[in-house]
């Protein structure tokens, strides 16, 4: 579904990522793994647009989106749920999560997904009318998530959800991505610091190592290899 | 009293001028983070529409004067976005220094193609508007006093619906706030950008309208002094703020004209910007402007 190949990206002189390739079949979650600095959210950024790469292709349900500009990335249906949340703070939630819906214009649709946001996180319908600016680390999350699913995504990048976050609200934070996954069959692409919890909830996992991929697999095999047990599980 | 009374009048209808500009100053600099200098040229461009419109127009008729406001309006926001089009967008990605230069070199193009053009010499403005005066118990309310405070309090009602109550408004606060998170909502922050900037023209469009009504005489160099006081409203109502910019063009009208209309009248422009420099020193973000941390 998503396919990024030969991915070279450069802030000024310094290379942050070389030849980076990998290739997301439909359905699932995959994640990406890797230390401070590794370069995973730099890979997020250049496939929503946002960084322009110097080299390699990025294909979207067989469409080449590598010089898109990031608007018409979300309208193709692959939304990026940054990390630090990134809510429209002096926003209400209502307001926060209308435009979630400028590249969707069926209006029966946005209802649909509204009801859904609602229903996964009740929270945001009891506080539609605050400002996104009062809300809670856990609760702007829930608001940056249902925001991307606004726009009726079938493919969603998460960049770190946890960060930040109250222990409780991981737990729930987390329950719902996967039911995300697998009832709306949306596929994921999840970055995440807690290597622990993101292999868990993944099928398949990609290392980042200094901007190049170091290994990729199966979650339960990557769990298994005892160089990444002491890199990233801390074991 | 009455000359108390009679003061403030002229002092708002003053103000509202200076609203009506500093409004775009404060806009562009919501959205973009950098003062557009042509803002004050494009305010000089809209009286001169006006003034093209207007000689072929009946005289003393409130249709004309309607008619050339929706037209120095619409000239204004063509001018604004093309602009933005041509000059400021391709330095996106640049240091905002650059753009601030080039915002000079767009004034300079605007105020020097305008002499060429148009000549140095000052011009009538005709006379679309009809002249009139109503006495409320010795506060004379004039025709054009009660035009400029109409327009100018019509154009910011309908400037806080467009932000506050539409969704390409939403789609500005947002943009203001963090362009890269409006991005990833699917927001095309360059159109955003590019409505803004006709927002913001139209504005200043209307306001080199009422402006020549008022000193019905022109010239490509006549956007300099309004220009700079607005500039200055829009700082000291704190950059970026909306009604920050509504509040300094006021109490800038307001001190010039008290201060005009007493003894110490040759001092008003000090005042005027001495009072800058004084709220500057106690709220560095203008009145109602939010300090904000230096990003790093």
């Amino acid at each position: 579904m998503l396919t990024v190949e030969n991915l070279a990206v450069a802030y000024g002189a310094i290379n942050a990522l070389q030849d980076v390739s990998f290739a997301i079949p439909r359905g699932g979650i995959v994640t990406l793994l890797g230390s401070n600095g590794a370069g995973k959210t730099t890979t997020l950024r250049t496939i929503s647009g946002l960084v322009k790469p110097r080299g390699g292709k990025i294909f979207f349900d067989g469409e080449d989106i590598t010089r898109l500009p990031p608007h018409r990335i979300v309208q193709a249906g692959l939304c990026h749920v940054p990390e630090g949340r990134m809510v429209f703070t002096n926003l209400t939630v209502a307001d926060n999560l209308r435009l979630g819906t400028w590249r969707q214009p069926d209006t029966a649709r946005t209802a649909a997904n509204r009801d859904y946001v609602f229903s996964i996180f009740p929270r945001l319908q009891e506080r539609l009318h605050q400002l996104a600016g009062t809300l809670s680390g856990g609760e702007q999350q829930m608001l940056a998530i249902g925001r991307a699913l606004m726009g009726n995504p079938s493919f969603l990048m998460l960049d770190e959800p946890s960060l930040g976050i109250a222990p409780k609200l991981v737990q729930t934070i987390f329950e719902k991505i996967i039911e995300i996954n697998q009832r709306r069959g949306i596929t994921i692409l999840l970055v995440e610091q807690n290597a622990s919890l993101a292999l868990d909830i993944s099928s398949h996992a990609y290392v980042l190592e200094s901007g190049h991929i170091l290994t990729h697999g199966p979650s339960t095999a990557l769990r298994a290899d005892p160089r990444l047990r002491a890199a990233y599980l801390g074991e | 009293m009455e000359q108390i009374l009679q003061q403030l009048l002229n002092g708002i209808s003053l103000g509202a001028i200076y609203a009506l500009i500093a409004l775009g100053y404060t806009m562009v600099y919501g959205v973009l983070r950098f003062i557009n200098f042509a803002h004050a040229d494009v305010f000089m461009v809209g009286a001169f529409l006006a003034f093209f419109l207007g000689q072929n127009l009946p005289a003393n008729s409130i249709a004309s004067t309607i008619l050339v406001l929706l037209a120095a309006m619409t000239g204004c926001a063509l001018l604004g976005t093309l602009i933005e089009r041509l000059a400021y967008r391709p330095l996106r990605s640049a240091p905002t220094l650059n753009v601030l230069i080039t915002a000079i070199g767009v004034s300079l193009l605007l105020e020097y193609s305008g002499q060429l053009f148009l000549g140095a010499n000052p011009r009538t403005f005709p006379p679309v508007y009809p002249s009139a005066q109503l006495t409320l118990g010795g506060v004379i309310l004039s025709g054009n006093q009660l035009l400029v405070i109409g327009v100018t309090a019509a154009l910011v009602l309908l400037l806080q619906l467009v932000i506050y109550q539409t969704k390409i408004g939403a789609a500005m606060r947002a943009v203001s706030l963090n362009p890269d998170a409006a991005r990833l909502v699917g927001i095309n922050v360059n159109a955003v950008i590019a409505f803004t900037f006709a927002l913001g023209s139209a504005l200043a469009g209307a306001g080199g309208v009422l402006y020549a009504i008022n000193y019905p005489s022109i010239d490509p160099l006549m956007g300099l002094m309004p220009g700079l006081k607005a500039f200055v409203c829009a700082i000291l109502g704190g950059i970026g703020n909306i009604p920050g910019a509504a509040l300094g063009g006021l109490i800038l009208g307001l001190v010039e004209t008290f201060v005009g209309g007493s003894e110490a009248s040759t001092w008003k422009d000090a005042v005027a910007f001495g009072l800058l420099i004084l709220i500057l020193l106690f709220r560095p973000a203008g009145l109602l402007g939010k300090p904000l941390p230096e990003k790093v």
